[in-house]
């Protein structure tokens, strides 16, 4: 095999080390990859799937881990009951199983840990992927850096990553909070968002288009400059 | 093609053959009209829009939105296609023509970069922008364009990916070399030809 060029792009042959399951509809795949190189937390790999006639269906998934796990990734996939490629994950995939992947891409929804910290991450649902990737990295390399996390999710059973949310994550429940709950409950609010970001500098926000303009414009009013306010905001994907 | 096959992969979204006929490679269609934009979304009210052509001129322009009500308009039947993988077909946007707003001025460079109010920027050929491929729209389906889509006024380039329709345009600049705007310097590929597969860089 001729030596693999580390630039990002070119279509390889992942395999699956292992799956974990998050919630009814959500799974962590983690992917060992033959050309792997240090992505930025927040980036996103491209996911093709070729059928016996040649068809083909492409989507994106941001990475969840931190580039410290070296020569692999995880991809953190939401079940979309009328998509495509993520149904195909849910109930097709298995370990051992290969996929073809190419990335890591775009370079402006990053934490590269030179922006003005503290950091506020916001996430809505499974747009808590992207940051998890951020969150995971700051633990590991600049805990220090003052890095919080707030993720708005509908009830206990949706929430992802569970058993790594710790003191530097705020919850808010829309829908059904755990019983004994004492914490946030509803949508996004200016009292939430003014506890979480208290002398933010810098905002990552991600989740669906109505959640991230809600959440934009509660940062701006708490006072972060529109400059250091990142957005991804997905559409339907699947 | 690499001739790698997904083990039991046999594709649940396909398209009757003249839908599938319209759509780039790795593409699927999207009936909704999906928002992306890098930050937050630019308050401009109607009347304080402006547009300007200038950079590499013989004449600057610069347009009030009065100004701008006052050009001839068309209607722009288009499928659009966004890098993030969905297209949407058979929509229709409404506005002025840059073969219209670029007559005046006469552009001295072959190149131009796209900017917006709150920041954002495209660089774009001006064989991409003259030759009926180009517009200025302020209407998508005979709606004033919604603010989260680029209201009062965005580019319509959709014989590119969608990145390249800059969203509440306020100006093109004429440049006499190419250099690249905000997704293009960000890992995106700079020219975008969705039927090339043109997404990231090394594309």
């Amino acid at each position: 095999m001729p030596v693999a060029p580390r630039a990002p792009g070119r279509w390889q042959v992942a395999t699956v080390a292992s799956i974990e399951v998050q919630t009814p509809r959500v799974k962590s795949y983690r992917l060992q990859l033959p050309m792997w190189m240090p992505h930025l937390p927040g980036q996103h790999y491209d996911v093709r799937l070729t059928a016996p006639d040649g068809y083909v269906a492409q989507r994106s998934y941001s990475v969840a881990s931190s580039p410290l796990d070296e020569r692999e990734i995880e991809l953190t996939i939401d079940c979309l009951a009328d998509g495509e490629v993520s149904p195909y994950f849910h109930e097709v995939v298995e370990p051992g199983d290969q996929v073809e992947v190419r990335g890591p891409f775009a370079s402006y929804f990053v934490w590269r840990g030179t922006e003005p910290a503290p950091v506020v991450l916001v996430g809505g649902g499974s747009g808590i992927v992207p940051l998890m990737a951020m969150l995971r990295h700051r633990r590991r390399t600049m805990p220090e850096t003052p890095m919080r996390l707030v993720y708005s999710v509908r009830t206990a059973e949706d929430v992802l990553f569970a058993d790594e949310l710790g003191d530097d994550a705020i919850l808010t429940f829309t829908r059904e909070p755990p019983v004994g709950w004492t914490g946030h409950t509803g949508r996004l609010d200016a009292g939430l968002i003014g506890e979480a970001a208290a002398g933010a500098m810098t905002a990552y926000i991600c989740g669906s288009n109505g959640f991230v303009e809600t959440a934009s414009q509660l940062l701006l009013d708490a006072g972060i400059k529109p400059e250091w306010i990142r957005t991804e905001r997905f559409g339907p994907t699947g | 093609m690499s001739g790698f096959l997904s083990r039991g992969f046999s594709g649940r979204r396909r398209l009757p053959p003249e839908l599938a006929a319209r759509v780039p490679p790795g593409q699927y269609v999207e009936q909704g009209f999906p928002v992306l934009t890098a930050g937050p979304t630019p308050k401009i009210e109607p009347d304080e829009w402006g547009l300007r052509i200038d950079g590499m001129v013989g004449e600057p322009r610069e347009w009030t939105a009065a100004d701008f009500r006052e050009l001839p308009s068309e209607t722009v039947p288009c499928d659009i296609h966004c890098v993030t993988k969905w297209s949407k077909l058979g929509t229709s946007f409404e506005g002025v023509s840059l073969d219209v707003l670029l007559a005046d001025v006469e552009p001295l460079g072959a190149y131009a970069m796209a900017y917006s109010y709150g920041g954002y920027t495209t660089n774009l050929a001006i064989e991409d922008l003259t030759g009926g491929k180009a517009w200025v729209v302020s209407e998508h389906e005979g709606e004033s364009l919604p603010r989260e889509h680029g209201g009062p006024a965005r580019l319509l380039v959709p014989h590119l990916y969608f990145w390249k329709s800059a969203k509440w345009v306020a100006g093109l600049r004429v440049m006499d070399h190419d250099e690249p705007g905000f997704w293009e310097a960000n890992g995106y590929h700079n020219r975008g030809d969705p039927w090339k597969e043109e997404r990231y860089w090394n594309d």
